[in-house]
C-alpha cells in the first residue's frame, strides 16, 4: 500500500499570468490520497485559479500538475482540455457559483454527469434509437447510480424537480451528488460549504468524511468556512498572492504567525470573522 | 410579469394619467408630422395644410388607449400573479399537464390524417396544409439546434437550400428518383452542417449568429452567381414529382400511372394529396427520431449544453462534439425538408431562401416555445395561416401577422407550449424494476 503514503495530485512550479497580474506564482503543491486537503487563504491568493489550472480551464503559464491515477497510472493535467480531465483523468470539480443544469431535473443533472459511459452504451446514439437491451442495461445502472447518490445525500425526494426551483443549499449537495455520478478519483470542491447554514455545514462535513472513509475518494477543497476546513482537513495548504505560505495539520496552520498576519494583517480583510471563529475553539 | 411598460403594478388614478400623458406626449411629438401637417395640391403647385383637430382627436385616442390598455395588462398580471400562487401551491399536477400535451398531440394527429380526406377537393386547403407541415420540418429541425442545444442559428435556410438544390441536380442531371435523392441529400446537408460547424461552433451565442447568418445569405450568394452549377438566377426548372411507387401521377396514356393502375378517374388533386401524405410521413418520423433523441444520453447533453456550457466541460462531456450532432442533425432534417420542397414546386431558384425563411423558421421555434415538439406545430399553423386568413386585409395582413406575434409574446413570454418534460423520473425506474 506504498500509494497512502504517495501523493495522488503533484502540482509541481506551477504559474499562471494573466497579463501582467501573476495569479500564481511558483506554486508546488502535493495532494495525499484519500485524504482530504484545504486550500485556503484570502479574497484573490489565486484558490480558484489553481483549480482552473488543474482541470484544464486555464492552460497554466509555467509547471506541472501530475495525477497518480490508481489504474492508469501518472498523468499530465495540465496539456489535457477540461472535459479530458474529467472523463480521462477523473478529476471532477464544482464551482464558486453554483452550475447546475437549471431548467433539467435533479436526476437529469445526475444523468447527463453520466454522459460518457451511457454515449458509449447507446452507440453513439444508434443502440440507443433502437432500444437495444444493453443501452437499456447501461440506463438502468445510471439510474442506479443517481438514485444511490441521491438517496446517500438526501435529495431523493427532490429527483423530479427542476434543479433551478429548489433552494441555495440543496443547490450546492446536487452539485456534489452531480459530481460523484462522474465517478472520481479526486473530487475538487470550490467552496462547498459557501451560503450554508451551521447545520448544512455540519452534514457536509459528515458527508466528506465519509466519502473518503467509505468510498477511497481524495477531497481537494477552497474554503472559507474554517468550522468545514477545520474540522474535516487532514492538510491544509495557505495561499496568498499566488504563493504559498504555510502548509501542514490543522493544529499547525492556526498557529503559524505568517497565517495570522494574512488572514489579519490586511487592511481590508473579509475573512477576518471566519479565521476567529475557526481559531475561538 | 415584466412587460415593458413605463410604470409598474398597482398604480393611482394620478400616476395612471401621468403614464397615459407621458404616451400621449409621444403621440403628440409623432403625430405633428404624420397626423398634423399634409400636403395638398393647390392649382398644380404643393402646399402643407395643417389638421390640427385631427391631431387632437388622435393625441386623446392614444390616452384614452393607453389608459385602457395599462389597466387591462396589469388585470391580466395579477389576475396571472394570483393563479401562479395557487400553482405553486399543487405542483404536484406537472403529470396532468403531460398528459394534456400528450392528447393535444394525438388530436393533432387525427386531424392531420383526415384532413386531405375531408378537403379532398379543394386544392388550396391542401396545399396550404403541405405549406404548414414543410414549416413544422424545418422547425423540428432548428428546433433541435436552438431549442434543445440552445444554438442560435440564423442561417437555417442554408441546410434547406442544400437539400432543395441537391435533389434537384439529382435528379435533373442523374435522373435519381426521389426516394433516392432524400438520403442522399439530406446527406449532402448534413455534411454541409458539418462544414460549417466545425470551425463555427466554438463560438458563443452572438457571434455563432452572425456567423450562420452569413453563411446562409453565402449559399444564396453562390446559388445565384454561379450560373453554370446551379442555373443562377433562373433556377432550376422541371424537377421530377415523387411518384406512387414507381407510378406517376399523370393522366392515363401508354405508360402506367396511378391513376391508371388503381382504376381511377384522373384528377389532379391525387398528386397533392400524396404530396400532403408524404410530408405528413416525413414529418412523423422525424418527430420520432427527436423525440426518441430528446431521451437519450446525446439529447440530455444537447440540453445540458444549452443549460450550462462549462458545467458540462467539468463533467466530461465534449462540448465541441455535442454542439456538432445537433448542428449537423438539424442541417440534415433542413435538408430533407428542402428536398421536398423542391419535389412539390418542381422549380427552384435562390428566391425561395432568402433570409426572411429563416427567420420565419425562428420565429417559428421561438414562439412556439423552444424546444416543444408541439409548440413547433401550433407556431406553424399561427404563421403560415395568419398571412392566408389576412389575405382579406391586404396591405395591412403584415400588420396584423405583427400584432399577433406581439399578442402571443405579451401572453405567452415562452412560446406558446414553454413547459419542459422531464425525459425520466425515478418514478418510472421503480415501477419498472
Amino acid at each position: 500500500m506504498s500509494d497512502l503514503l504517495q501523493p495522488i495530485l503533484t502540482v509541481d512550479r506551477l504559474t499562471m499570468r494573466f497579463g501582467g497580474l501573476t495569479a500564481i506564482d511558483d506554486l508546488s503543491l502535493a495532494v495525499p490520497a484519500r485524504k482530504i486537503t484545504a486550500v485556503i487563504g484570502p479574497n484573490g491568493a489565486g484558490k480558484t485559479t489553481l483549480f482552473n489550472c488543474m482541470t484544464g480551464f486555464y492552460k497554466p503559464t509555467l509547471g506541472s500538475v501530475r495525477l497518480n491515477h490508481p489504474q492508469r497510472g501518472v498523468l499530465a493535467l495540465e496539456g489535457l482540455p477540461s472535459h479530458a480531465v474529467a472523463h480521462r483523468a477523473q478529476v471532477v470539480r464544482t464551482f464558486q457559483n453554483i452550475r447546475l443544469f437549471p431548467r433539467m431535473t435533479v436526476l437529469e443533472n445526475l444523468i447527463v454527469a453520466q454522459h460518457n459511459p451511457l454515449q458509449a452504451a447507446s452507440g453513439f446514439s444508434l443502440a440507443g434509437l433502437l432500444g437495444l437491451p444493453a443501452y437499456r442495461r447501461a440506463e438502468a445502472k445510471a439510474l442506479e447510480t443517481a438514485v444511490g447518490w441521491l438517496t446517500r445525500l438526501k435529495l431523493i425526494d427532490k429527483a423530479d424537480v427542476a434543479a433551478g426551483d429548489l433552494p441555495y443549499g440543496t443547490q450546492r449537495r446536487i452539485e456534489i451528488a452531480r459530481a460523484l455520478c462522474v465517478d472520481p478519483v479526486l473530487l475538487c470542491l470550490d467552496e462547498p460549504a459557501a451560503g450554508l447554514n451551521p447545520r448544512e455545514s455540519a452534514e457536509l462535513n459528515e458527508l466528506l468524511q465519509s466519502l473518503v472513509a467509505d468510498d477511497d475518494l481524495s477531497i481537494l477543497l477552497i474554503e472559507h468556512d474554517m468550522s468545514v476546513v477545520m474540522n474535516v482537513s487532514d492538510h491544509i495548504c495557505v495561499l496568498n498572492y499566488g504563493r504559498k505560505i504555510a502548509e501542514g495539520t490543522p493544529e499547525e496552520i492556526r498557529n503559524n504567525p505568517s497565517v495570522i498576519q494574512a488572514y489579519l494583517g490586511e487592511e481590508e480583510d473579509e475573512n477576518m470573522d471566519a479565521s476567529t471563529e475557526g481559531a475561538a475553539p | 410579469m415584466r412587460a415593458p411598460v413605463l410604470v409598474h403594478d398597482a398604480l393611482t388614478l394620478a400616476e395612471r394619467c401621468k403614464d397615459a400623458a407621458s404616451v400621449a406626449l409621444i403621440g403628440l411629438l409623432l403625430g405633428v408630422p404624420m397626423v398634423g401637417l399634409t400636403t395638398v395640391d393647390q392649382g398644380g403647385a404643393l402646399q402643407v395644410a395643417t389638421r390640427w383637430p385631427l391631431l387632437g382627436a388622435f393625441v386623446l385616442a392614444v390616452f384614452v388607449g393607453r389608459l385602457v390598455l395599462r389597466y387591462s395588462i396589469d388585470r391580466v398580471s395579477a389576475g396571472k400573479r394570483l393563479r401562479e400562487r395557487a400553482e405553486g401551491a399543487a405542483t404536484a399536477s406537472s403529470a396532468g399537464g403531460a398528459g394534456w400535451v400528450r392528447q393535444l398531440g394525438i388530436a393533432a394527429l387525427v386531424l392531420a390524417l383526415l384532413m386531405p380526406i375531408v378537403f379532398s377537393d379543394n386544392r388550396y386547403v391542401v396545399d396550404t396544409a403541405t405549406t404548414v407541415l414543410i414549416y413544422v420540418m424545418l422547425g423540428w429541425g432548428l428546433n433541435v439546434v436552438v431549442g434543445l442545444a440552445g444554438l442560435l442559428d440564423l442561417g437555417h435556410v442554408a441546410f434547406y437550400a442544400v437539400g432543395a438544390y441537391a435533389y434537384a441536380l439529382l435528379s435533373t442531371q442523374f435522373g435519381w428518383g426521389f426516394w433516392a435523392a432524400l438520403p442522399v441529400a439530406g446527406g449532402i446537408a448534413a455534411l454541409a452542417g458539418l462544414l460549417v460547424g466545425w470551425p463555427s461552433l466554438r463560438l458563443r451565442g452572438d457571434y455563432l449568429a452572425i456567423v450562420t447568418l452569413g453563411f446562409g445569405e453565402i449559399i444564396r450568394v453562390v446559388l445565384v452567381n454561379w450560373t453554370d452549377f446551379s442555373g443562377g438566377p433562373n433556377g432550376i426548372a422541371s424537377i421530377p414529382r415523387p411518384s406512387f411507387f414507381g407510378l406517376p401521377f399523370r393522366p392515363p396514356g401508354d405508360t402506367p400511372s396511378f391513376a391508371g393502375f388503381f382504376g381511377l378517374e384522373f384528377s389532379p388533386m391525387h398528386r397533392i394529396v400524396f404530396l400532403y401524405y408524404v410530408i405528413l410521413l416525413l414529418c412523423l418520423i422525424t418527430n420520432l427520431l427527436v423525440t426518441r433523441l430528446r431521451k437519450l444520453p446525446i439529447g440530455r447533453a444537447w440540453e445540458a449544453v444549452r443549460e450550462d456550457e462549462i458545467a458540462c466541460r467539468a463533467l466530461g462531456i465534449n462540448v465541441t462534439g455535442v454542439k456538432l450532432s445537433a448542428f449537423v442533425f438539424g442541417a440534415m432534417l433542413g435538408g430533407v425538408a428542402g428536398v421536398f420542397f423542391a419535389a412539390r414546386q418542381g422549380f427552384i431558384s435562390p428566391e425561395s431562401f432568402t433570409f426572411n425563411e429563416s427567420a420565419i423558421i425562428l420565429a417559428i421555434v421561438v414562439l412556439g416555445g423552444m424546444g416543444s415538439q408541439l409548440g413547433v406545430v401550433l407556431a406553424s399553423l399561427v404563421l403560415v395561416l395568419l398571412p392566408e386568413l389576412g389575405r382579406d386585409f391586404s396591405e395591412f395582413r403584415m400588420l396584423l401577422f405583427g400584432a399577433a406575434m406581439i399578442l402571443i409574446m405579451i401572453w405567452r413570454p415562452g412560446g406558446i407550449l414553454s413547459r419542459r418534460e422531464p425525459t425520466l423520473r425515478v418514478a418510472r425506474k421503480e415501477g419498472g424494476a
